[in-house]
């Protein structure tokens, strides 16, 4: 069997994330002050790198494996933080600002009366889990679906990728969409019961994530380590080939776009959970495209990579804004360059001392033979 | 009052028989001037509508200083004040013998101030030039009173009055159709219906709303003025919509300008800068800096500096083009998307160097005096920045259209574009086109800036508020067709403003992203596809 | 050759930007018959196979294998009824090993949620064996196929055109760019093939045509011009005329 297709850093990488995560969230739980101790704004700051892993992934699924740029994934992402921001809103109850047990403060605010339709029901958890699943689902499966089928490709699907979050971040700012307007939704006190302030909760929270984003990549690994995974890079390498073998690349590239859209969502979710605020700037497009320079960062197409590359470049933004906050947009630009300039590979490239025959695979689009017959 | 002036004008129309009515009118009633200085409102106003009515060339003076406050009471009668010293109103002769403490100003309430207008216009109309006639009768339009009718038909039967035809008519008709008027025949009645309908505007539509539910109207006349608010209204929405289209085609010519830069960088070489919006921020804080300096030192051209902004953003922005394809676009020709990324990079550290240079806020740039401003065509409203714009954007295309045809750096272009190898052996240097066409395209988003900056706010961010309207417009007119660009922008900007009254500017602006997004994904190569290296991705 | 056609192309035209690159072209390929497509440049016999398999759709005319209207189809569904393509250009999945590309050809899954969790089955492992046997890539098995000389690439396609199973395989100029060694196996391989399936082969090598023996049609601009034995053909004054210019 070929190497290529094992990933076999993937499931240290799995192993590693669950057993830091759960170490940090033991940690957290001991007394203040003593010497092991994590206090609570690291458990917070490495919930948000793992959630942002589970983004990294995402991307990696639909770049790395099946060539698609994608400029537009953060809004599966916030769509997910949505549809938990939601539970989390109507859970809050009566203990809002206005008191209202019926309705969110925003809705107070502007002097609604009654909630709308697409929140009915959102008061429940699994309402909760549906609606920030399905949703990003089926927004990713009709988009997917037509322009798949009508073979966009390259950067054109980047550019209405972008154009997708974009308009997404415009409706969600306003407030007649029922999503809070600017602010978005926050103040949220509790989740299945457990206060979300309290150490213990946050703790959970973080093992959670940390054990989410391993079974997610070690899915991931068997997914894209198995046939599919195969087809996949055929279909990214040489789409038309495949058609002639009676593939059909629109679907087999659908499927993994929606897989991808409903990780982003997940990571999404579990990022509302413990940062505590979602809102509208979560769609901006600039944030898609800093998901795939982490992905680059870490290494196109090796799962490890994104989490990897999600995790540093994230770790850089918080040392960098801490210390010389107006030089992290030159560091994150110089990143972009010095990535796509001289690291095709990324860390995982680099920490691969031999370097292989599959250096190609980072440009599927010139290696792409596409009516060779011509 | 009104019942009073309806009176006096009945009584009025008994003496208009005779040639000399005024003289004859004024015998009837006591002295005007002496009646100004009285203390009691009634007496004043008497006075007012008596010079109103007199025709006498000393009364417009009288009443226009009482309009602006300078005319004073004494015993003997009134004095206006003229600067040096008193002035007789009755004899127009300077007068030192009075003594200024011993007067006082006419007084003056809201009801004198009523009758106060109507007189003035009455007198205006039969002494007036030609636009102080005409503002009266502007004047009566809007506010008609029936007791002016007499005074109006005297005015507009002098043959001098002439060319203010339309006008009299029309002021005669408002009042023909205002509660008070006179009972007339139905001709008459429908007559002035059709010429306050000709008139226009949101005043006919006011005084023909009041007249359709005016019940001393017949009912024939009711109905026509209905009829003629509902023509009003459907005029109105036509100006209401050229308006609308005014505003669309300026919002698409700064869509084609923001778009035709990347349409060189992206249409014709297939390399997606992602700092194309960046590069129009530059041009915007080049016109920024090159005002400053004109002021500081060449006051005198200051009206200029926006011209001579032009060429010095089309040389910093094509100059920083030209920069960024020789350091980092040029290793990734071939591979379209890392070039999006890099070029992403090349605009964040853009923006953060302009911000560290100018600072996070945002910087004034003038809209120089010739260009500020408005001006009314028909119905419009025209923002004299708004047509510059529009202009100035077809100006650039034009130049870029012949550039690409007609100059030898537009055939290299097209050459290197169609076949690189080729071009490439016919001795065409490819590597220096590749560097020149990614500067001419900076250079138009330079240029594009320049125009932005009049229009939106300069700060670090006024790129990326552009860049997905630009790469839009591009690829949904069929990337590497500049007819296809302006097209397109045509579209989105026309299909913007049209939404905007229907749903609002946002939603508008969601609805035809979505549309755009739709139409993409049924034809991937937009409107017009076009065959380029930029296709092959 | 009365039975039922397998393969019937009847009337067939099509133009790109008013070139009319078939015209009316008909042709007609009996159940297991191996045929030989020969040509100039530019006498359509690419469009031909384009227009089969459903890359391109006819203006007019019909095209039916075993009775389905091909043209109706597109190019997935076209390859389940059991047509195969080599193209004229080597085209492999160059980034997976030669046992992937055989895997990912073998005729069986292809619906996406069924290859999510399909696993490799003994039945699977046997039938690669089997044919990277038949195109002496078995040391190679790992290899990317990127990494494929030319000729080996070709083999590679043939033997994932094999792995489809299909009834009718369509071979573009696949002895191109192989020494004559080679391209004498590819003959004996093509013949060995059509003992259980039919073959459409174009080729502008008259040798490797001559070894295959079969029935030869000469397509020019767009339509037959003649058909028959390579022998009859090629003294035709029509197909010299085609050929050496006037």
């Amino acid at each position: 069997m070929s190497t290529h297709f094992s990933f076999r850093s993937a499931r240290w990488t799995a192993l590693l994330v669950v057993v830091l995560a759960l170490v940090l969230a033991l940690a957290s739980l001991l007394p203040q002050g003593s010497a092991l101790s994590v206090s609570p704004f690291v458990v917070t700051l490495c919930g948000k790198y793992l959630s942002y892993a589970l983004l990294a992934l995402a991307v990696d699924l639909v770049w790395g494996f099946a060539g698609i740029l994608t400029l537009g994934h953060a809004a599966f992402f916030a769509l997910g933080a949505y549809g938990m921001g939601m539970y989390l809103t109507r859970a809050i109850g009566a203990r809002g600002v206005y008191g209202n047990a019926d309705l969110p403060d925003f809705m107070v605010f502007l002097s609604w009366h009654r909630l709308p339709w697409y929140w009915w029901g959102s008061d429940h958890f699994l309402v909760g889990v549906v609606l920030m699943l399905g949703v990003p689902a089926v927004l990713a499966g009709l988009f997917g679906w037509l322009a798949f089928r009508s073979r966009v490709s390259g950067v054109y699907l980047s550019i209405i990728t972008q154009a997708l979050t974009y308009a997404l971040m415009l409706a969600f700012f306003q407030n007649g969409l029922g999503f809070g307007g600017n602010n978005g939704l926050t103040g949220f006190k509790d989740v299945l019961g457990f206060d979300l302030t309290a150490p213990s909760t946050r703790a959970v929270l973080l093992a959670l994530t940390g054990v989410i984003l391993g079974a997610v990549l070690m899915g991931a690994r068997a997914l894209m380590g198995g046939r599919y995974g195969r087809v996949l890079v055929a279909v990214r390498d040489t789409e038309s080939r495949t058609r002639f073998l009676g593939y059909r690349p629109e679907q087999v590239k659908l499927v993994v776009w929606i897989v991808s859209a409903l990780i982003a969502a997940l990571g999404g979710a579990l990022y509302v959970l413990q940062i505590g605020i979602v809102n509208p700037g979560e769609f901006a497009p600039a944030n898609s495209i800093e998901a795939v320079i982490w992905v680059a960062v870490g290494g196109r197409g090796t799962l490890t990579g994104a989490v990897i590359g999600a995790v540093l470049v994230n770790f850089g933004k918080t040392l960098f804004t801490a210390i010389l906050p107006e030089f992290w947009l030159y560091g994150l630009g110089a990143l972009f360059l010095a990535t796509t300039l001289f690291l095709p590979n990324g860390v995982m490239g680099l920490l691969r001392h031999v370097p292989r025959k599959r250096d190609e695979e980072v440009t599927p689009e010139i290696t792409n033979p596409e009516g060779s017959n011509a | 009052m009104r019942k009073a002036g309806l009176a006096f004008t009945l009584c009025l129309a008994l003496v208009l028989g005779s040639p000399c009515a005024p003289a004859g009118a004024q015998e009837a009633t006591p002295d005007p001037y002496a009646q100004l200085a009285s203390p009691h409102f009634d007496a004043i106003i008497a006075g007012i509508e008596a010079l109103g009515r007199s025709g006498d060339d000393k009364a417009l003076a009288t009443l226009q200083a009482l309009g602006a406050h300078k005319l004073m009471a004494g015993s003997e009668g009134v004095y206006i004040h003229a600067g040096t010293g008193l002035v007789d109103a009755r004899t127009g002769q300077q007068n030192a013998d009075i003594d200024p403490a011993s007067l006082h100003p006419v007084r003056v309430n809201n009801r004198v101030r009523l009758v106060l207008a109507t007189a003035r216009a009455e007198l205006l109309l039969a002494q007036g030039s030609r636009a102080e006639k005409h503002d009266a009768l502007s004047r009566m339009l809007t506010h008609p009173d029936a007791s002016m009718l007499p005074a109006l038909d005297h005015a507009s039967a002098d043959p001098a009055n002439k060319s203010l035809r339309s006008e009299f008519e029309a002021a005669r008709a408002a009042i023909l159709l205002s509660p008070g008027a006179p009972p007339v025949a139905l001709n008459e009645q429908l007559t002035a219906v059709s010429a306050i309908k000709k008139t226009g505007g949101l005043g006919a539509r006011s005084l023909l709303t009041r007249a359709a539910a005016l019940e001393a109207l017949a009912p024939q006349t009711r109905e026509a003025a209905k009829k003629a608010v509902a023509s009003i209204d459907f005029r109105l929405r036509l100006w209401s919509y050229a308006q609308d289209l005014f505003y669309g085609v300026s919002l698409s010519s700064v869509l084609l300008l923001s778009a035709m830069g990347l349409a060189i960088t992206f249409g014709v070489m297939g390399v997606i800068n992602m700092a194309h919006g960046e590069l129009m921020m530059v041009g915007a804080y080049t016109t920024f800096v090159v005002e400053r300096l004109i002021a500081s030192y060449i006051p005198a051209l200051s009206p200029f500096s926006l011209i001579l902004a032009l060429p010095a953003a089309f040389v910093v922005s094509g100059g920083l083009g030209i920069l960024i394809e020789r350091g980092v676009i040029r290793f990734l020709y071939g591979r379209p998307l890392e070039t999006l990324l890099a070029s992403w990079g090349v605009s964040l550290i853009l923006q953060q160097a302009v911000r560290s240079v100018f600072g996070p806020s945002n910087v004034a740039v003038t809209t120089p005096g010739w260009l500020g401003g408005a001006f009314a065509l028909g119905g419009l409203e025209i923002t004299t920045v708004r047509l510059a714009i529009f202009l100035f954007a077809i100006a650039v295309m034009a130049a870029l259209m012949l550039v690409l045809r007609r100059t030898p750096l537009g055939l290299h272009m097209r050459a290197v574009t169609q076949n690189r190898r080729m071009a490439a052996l016919m001795g065409i240097r490819t590597a220096r086109i590749d560097a020149l066409t990614f500067g001419l395209g900076s250079g138009i988003a330079g240029l594009a800036g320049v125009a932005v900056s009049q229009i939106d706010n300069v700060s670090p961010n006024l790129g990326q508020g552009y860049i997905i309207d630009s790469f839009l417009v591009v690829v949904f007119g069929g990337v590497g067709n500049l007819w296809g660009s302006l097209a397109a922008a045509l579209a989105l900007g026309l299909g913007g403003k049209g939404l905007e009254p229907l749903i609002g500017a946002v939603s508008g602006k969601i609805l035809l992203l979505v549309l755009v997004i739709l139409f993409i994904q049924r034809h991937p190569r937009g409107m017009f596809p076009m065959r380029g290296r930029g296709i092959e991705s | 050759m009365t039975t039922a056609a397998l393969l019937d192309l009847r009337d067939v035209s099509v133009s790109f930007d008013g070139f009319r690159a078939i015209n009316g072209l008909s042709l007609t390929l009996a159940p297991g018959e191996m045929r030989a497509i020969v040509g100039p440049n530019g006498a359509g016999k690419t469009t031909m196979m384009d227009i089969i398999t459903g890359k391109t759709r006819p203006d007019t005319g019909s095209v039916t294998f075993r009775g389905h209207d091909l043209t109706r189809l597109d190019e997935p569904a076209i390859a389940e009824l059991g047509i195969g393509r080599k193209f004229q250009k080597p085209t492999v999945f160059e980034a997976l090993s030669v046992w992937d590309n055989l895997l990912l050809a073998l005729k069986g899954l292809r619906r996406p949620h069924r290859l999510l969790f399909a696993r490799l089955t003994p039945d699977e492992i046997r039938r690669i064996e089997g044919l990277l046997a038949t195109i002496r890539l078995g040391a190679e098995s790992t290899r990317a196929a990127g990494g494929l000389s030319h000729g080996q690439k070709q083999w590679l396609e043939i033997g994932m055109l094999l792995a489809q199973e299909p009834d009718l395989l369509l071979v573009d100029e696949p002895v191109a760019g192989m020494t004559d060694a080679e391209t004498a196996e590819t003959a004996g391989l093509l013949r060995e093939i059509n003992r259980t399936r039919s073959v459409v082969v174009v080729e502008h090598d008259m040798d490797f045509v001559r070894a295959l023996d079969v029935t030869v049609t000469v397509l020019h601009e767009g339509a037959v011009l003649a058909e028959g034995p390579l022998d009859t053909v090629s003294n035709d004054p029509r197909v010299i005329e085609v050929y050496l210019g006037r």
